[in-house]
């Protein structure tokens, strides 16, 4: 977060923080569906971009806004799309030829409740199928989880270069408590990055060779070696852009792991932790695609146990467990989503002092 | 010597894999004939759909995105709307575009987006091998209608051409088929008409192409082809149901 003027910070929500990132990011495409907690998201663009040159379509359905995105991505123009839950779950054909024909595209989910039309309460219960390629054939997209709305704002502008720089479908996940809250923000402008030559959009041959943007592959051998580039990709990805935030883990006996809400509300707890003498930290992933196993394997020495915190029965555990050393006890405490569940500070303090 | 006849210069010099008897080879040529006819190959980006279709990227010397099935005039309204200038259209068959693919061919009509939708029936599913289409005629046997096509639990056959028309973002809507010189004469005009709604600046614009698909249908390509001018033209009749333009 950059210093600033107070009169350069702005009081907005998460969600509207998502939708200035993508201005900012130069994203003058937007499709998508209203759907509850994510509607503020297409109402900004609705505002915003027909003043900018850009096109704003509130399309048919979550299916089709996916495919404007696939269809807006080929020609080499960031476009992004949002929804929430059951739209998610429209979208994943769509992720998975985006994931296919290489395209990038920024895709933003404002999670609530399910399974099925469940609720509209914040929940952390889409992370398998955000982070474990929820639609068919085997790939997966770049997950960023912001837990503030300057994160919502930062992470939304990284999503797009992150997306361009690796030729895939970029993810935001959030819960409905970033979303609807509203916090200070200052509107950083959009980061310098090199981001590789657009060289294989379809643009009209203009004279030159034919372009495809497909991800049939039928010819002997030629899938399976699309596969493992697509695998060498992701392995990249999980070299260079692992992203986590640490507190107070030095010397920390257990630590908390949690992203998003949940981090916020366990900071606060670690803390109540440390002032009554317990030597407890906490770990936030921020990519939870690639996942950072550096994090957890950095503080296992000293660490004897880990409590993955989560808004669902139990997902991030399984990334947390798959990356520390054998000895560390991983522990788990969920609340699934659903009206009242969201965890207070004081409730997981107690779950930290029950497993310390 | 003058050469009067010779391959689209959009059209590929390959093999099709087309069944003997197929009319896509046909339809593929008169879509190609208008690409080189308003000189827009060079500006042109083909949405590809899934069914036999589906090589279009193979046969078509144009840039070409590939659709998921039933998608691909969402994908044309992503493509048109970020590159305005250049032409896009659409391949569908009747699976992709009147079954799975309905919400995004009447929103891409209604909303009138300046794209081309070129739509070939053969009242039968055809790459999937032969189950029953929502075109596909009453008491018509399928893979999946082996009893014939029950109007009571399956419906009657749906009229695309007629259903667009009928919608104010819809700009031109003609069904042709190419079955006899004739035809497929009267199918080389609406189909120019069809890329003249699109290089003017007129509007959507959307062509029904009936075709013969014997190896489902389980006939000789001579009466499969017959079966068009009977039996599919007199309910799924030729004609131009809009022309907003008058061209």
């Amino acid at each position: 977060m950059t210093e600033g003027e107070l009169s350069d910070r702005l009081f907005v929500k998460g969600n509207e923080a998502v939708a200035m990132a993508a201005v900012e990011a130069g994203c003058r495409y937007y499709f998508g569906y209203p759907i509850t907690p994510q509607s503020d998201i297409p109402e900004y663009l609705s505002r915003a971009l027909p003043g900018l040159n850009g096109e704003f379509i509130q399309a048919e359905s979550e299916i089709a806004s996916i495919n404007m995105l696939l269809g807006a991505s080929a020609t080499g123009v960031r476009a992004m799309t949002s929804s929430s839950g059951p739209g998610i779950s429209l979208k994943q054909e769509g992720i998975s030829y985006m994931a296919g024909s290489e395209l990038p595209g920024v895709i933003v989910n404002i999670s609530r409740s399910g399974p099925g039309l469940g609720g509209i309460d914040p929940s952390q219960a889409d992370y398998f199928q955000a982070v474990k390629g929820g639609g068919h054939g085997g790939y997966h997209i770049i997950v960023l989880a912001p837990d503030s709305v300057q994160e919502m704002y930062d992470l939304t502008m990284l999503a797009f270069d992150l997306a361009d720089i690796y030729r895939t479908p970029a993810m935001v996940l959030a819960d409905s408590v970033v979303g609807q809250m509203k916090e200070p923000l200052v509107p950083n402008k959009r980061p310098a990055a090199e981001l590789p030559a657009k060289d294989w959009v379809v643009r009209g041959k203009s004279g030159g060779e034919q372009r495809i943007v497909k991800s049939l592959f039928l010819g002997d051998g030629e899938l399976e070696a699309h596969n493992w580039k697509l695998h060498a990709k992701y392995r990249a990805m999980k070299e260079r852009e692992c992203r986590w935030e640490t507190f107070e883990t030095d010397g920390a006996e257990l630590v908390v792991a949690a992203f998003g809400s949940t981090a916020r509300i366990a900071r606060t707890s670690v803390m109540m932790a440390r002032e009554a003498g317990l030597k407890v930290g906490l770990i936030r992933p921020i990519t939870l695609f690639p996942f950072p196993e550096k994090a957890f394997a950095g503080i296992t020495k000293s660490c004897k146990r880990i409590l993955v915190v989560e808004l669902n029965t139990g997902q991030m555990i399984e990334d947390v467990r798959l990356s520390v050393a054998g000895d560390t006890k991983v522990e788990f405490y969920g609340r699934p989503p659903g009206t009242g569940s969201l965890p207070t500070p004081e409730e997981l303090f107690e779950q930290i002092k029950k497993h310390y | 010597m003058q050469q009067v006849f010779a391959r689209p210069k959009s059209l590929k010099d390959v093999q099709t894999h087309f069944c003997p008897g197929c009319h896509h080879g046909t339809i593929h040529r008169l879509v190609a004939e208008a690409i080189d006819e308003y000189g827009v190959q060079d500006k042109t980006i083909g949405v590809a759909s899934v069914g036999c279709s589906v090589f279009l990227y193979g046969y078509f010397d144009i840039d070409v995105v590939e659709s998921p099935h039933g998608r691909a005039s969402a994908v044309a309204t992503g493509v048109k709307r970020a590159r305005p200038d250049c032409f896009v259209f659409t391949y569908q068959g009747d699976g992709d575009l009147a079954a799975i693919g309905t919400a995004e061919i009447i929103h891409a009509a209604n909303r009138g987006e300046d794209i081309t939708v070129i739509f070939v029936n053969n009242t039968i599913y055809g790459m999937t091998g032969g189950q029953m289409a929502p075109t596909t005629m009453v008491g018509q046997k399928t893979t999946t209608s082996p009893y014939g096509r029950n109007q009571d639990k399956d419906g009657a056959p749906l009229r695309m051409a007629e259903l667009l028309a009928q919608l104010d973002g819809v700009a031109f809507s003609a069904r042709v088929a190419v079955n006899s010189p004739k035809n497929l004469m009267d199918a080389k005009r609406q189909i120019k008409k069809a890329f003249r709604y699109q290089t003017e600046g007129k509007g959507f614009s959307f062509v029904e192409a009936l075709s013969a698909c014997p190896t489902n249908w389980g006939m000789s390509p001579l009466a499969a082809n017959e079966r068009v001018g009977t039996e599919l033209c007199a309910y799924f009749k030729p004609g131009v149901y809009k022309n907003t333009a008058e061209l």
